[in-house]
Formats: C-alpha cells, structure tokens, sequence
C-alpha cells in the first residue's frame, strides 16, 4: 500500500509515522512538503501530529490553508483515505473534512501519557482488524488541545451514524469521566466522517506499533487500513 | 482604515481559560466576579484606500475563513478610520 505523510512547518511526528510505516509495517512511503500541490498516487494521506505553525490562532487553522491541502481534500472528496493524527486531526476539523473543534484541554495542561481506548465501531476501515477479544487499546496521547467538542445535533449525529470510533476509557474499557483527560464530549478520542474514508484521533498510533516503543496497539489500526485497500485491489 | 476583531468563545461553549481565571479572582478575594470569558482581540490595518463597504466585507470573509472557528466562536467588528 502506498501512503504519503505530510510535512508542515512545526510538525514533529511525521518521521516517527514514516518510519513505522517502512520499517515496522513494509509499506511504501512518500513524504510530501506542505507547499507541494500534487499529491503522489497514493492509497492514504497521513497527517501528522506536531504544533504546525506554532498553534497560532489555534491549533491547525493556518496549516489548513497550506498549498498541499488543496490536493488533501479533493483526495478526500475522491474516497482516497485520510488519516489525522493529533494535530493532523485539529487540521482536518478546521478544514471542515470532519465535524466539530478542538478546544484546550479542561484542565489548561499539556498531557502527555498512554491511555486506554475502547474501539466504539469495528466496521471501518480504520479499525476492522482490532482483535474481537482485546477490550482496549494502550496508545500515548500528547496534546494541549483535545478538548473535542460539537454543538448537540453534530454530537447525536456521530453517535447514531458510528461515526465515534475511539473513547477514552478506564483499561476494562469501562468509559467515564475520570478517564476523561482533556474533558473531551462523550469522552471522544477519534471520530470518522460519514463516508468512513477521513479518520481523526488525538492519540498517537505510530507511537505504539512496535514493542520497544512499549506497545503495538497503534498497529492494529494501520494493518487495518493497509489490509482494506489490499483486499480491495 | 483599521479593523479590531474580537473573536469570543460562543456563550454555551465551556471556557475553561475563563474558568481558571475566574477561580484566580475568587481566590485574591473578588468574589464579586461571577463568569470570566477570554477571547482574542485582533487588529488588522487595511491601509488607508479601501473604502468602508468594501472593508466590512473583507473583515467579514477573513473572520469566517480563518480568524474564528465559527463551530465554537463567534465575532464582531469594529471599523476606525
């Protein structure tokens, strides 16, 4: 499967999820600078988690204007899958491809540690391989803002679409607030658009897909969309 | 002509900036303050030849294309000059 990454000014994780990808995953990477306007042929376009622009204005609102996003977003709108990670999710929701915004986090501080995930919906490209018998997901979280919020009828309409694909929760997978981090609503960590093919988490899954990094539930969710396209080829 | 902008977080949407605040206050003693919302202030100079029509228009499509996120704030606009 072929992937892009891209690169914007102040992103910090985009070699990490290039080196997952090839080393750990065998898969064939291109990263792409955020003044490119063409996109490689590609199956899925990643964007990475960092602080593009130094978070000015908020997070992700100046790189969604970047010259690359152009190309991101008619990929989008093709089918081509899109996969925000961190800020590259705060980039996609300020770009419109996903509902809802980010806010700082409840309590004003910057959290960085693994927390618990429950899968809320297998059925995506995303997350169909996640084993049925595992009931969450260890994958570190490192943001100051992740504070996911929507106005009621977005929030009701990603619920009864399974558009919410990741809750943060306790390590059973029991979903309260004091496993809430960020005071995100319903305890949401990652969310879908109605097609199933832009995908937005605040954790880090190329922080957790091979076991001396300490975990590989992050990829689970790569090998998920590598064997989507796969089987559909 | 210059534009100040004032970007506020939309009143049902929790500001957890203005709550810290808000308990700083109550804690130096001002418990008169019943809520404390932030929001940004932002001054753009538009140079002198554009006319005021064509300024508020111009603020107008600025604010919703990149200087509030309308999802969870809103705006306002004041002209001088």
């Amino acid at each position: 499967m072929r992937w892009a990454v891209i690169t914007f000014p102040g992103s910090n994780c985009d070699q990490d999820c290039v080196d997952q990808l090839e080393r750990v995953l065998g898969q064939e990477v291109t990263s792409v600078w955020h003044r490119d306007t063409v996109l490689p042929e590609v199956d899925c376009v990643v964007l990475p988690g960092g602080f593009s622009y130094g978070d000015y204005l908020r997070a992700g609102s100046i790189a969604r204007f970047s010259p690359i996003m152009k190309a991101v977003t008619e990929f989008a709108n093709r089918g081509g899958f899109v996969l925000g990670i961190c800020n590259g999710f705060q980039i996609l929701l300020e770009a419109g491809l996903l509902p809802g915004a980010m806010q700082r986090n409840r309590d004003l501080s910057f959290i960085c540690e693994t927390i618990h995930l429950t899968v809320e919906n297998r059925k995506t490209p995303l997350t169909r391989d996640v084993p049925e018998d595992q009931k969450t997901l260890s994958i570190p979280i490192a943001h100051m803002e992740g504070n996911y919020t929507a106005d009621p009828e977005t929030l009701q309409a990603l619920e009864s679409n399974g558009q919410v694909l990741f809750r943060y929760a306790d390590i059973e997978g029991s979903v309260h607030d004091d496993h809430n981090p960020n005071g995100s609503l319903n305890n949401i960590a990652g969310i879908c658009n109605a097609e199933r093919n832009v995908f937005g988490m605040m954790p880090h899954p190329e922080r957790a897909s091979e076991s001396i990094l300490g975990g590989v539930d992050g990829a689970w969710l790569f090998k998920s969309l590598v064997n989507t396209v796969e089987e559909g080829r | 002509m210059k534009a100040k902008v004032v970007v506020m977080p939309k009143k049902d949407v929790l500001d957890p900036q203005g709550k810290a605040v808000s308990g700083a206050l109550h804690a130096l003693g001002h418990n008169g303050v019943a809520d404390v919302r932030i929001g940004k202030l932002i001054v753009l100079d538009l140079g002198d030849s554009i006319s005021r029509e064509h300024a508020e228009s111009q603020v107008r499509q600025m604010c919703e294309a990149l200087l509030a996120n309308t999802v969870i704030e809103e705006y306002s606009f004041e002209l001088e000059g």
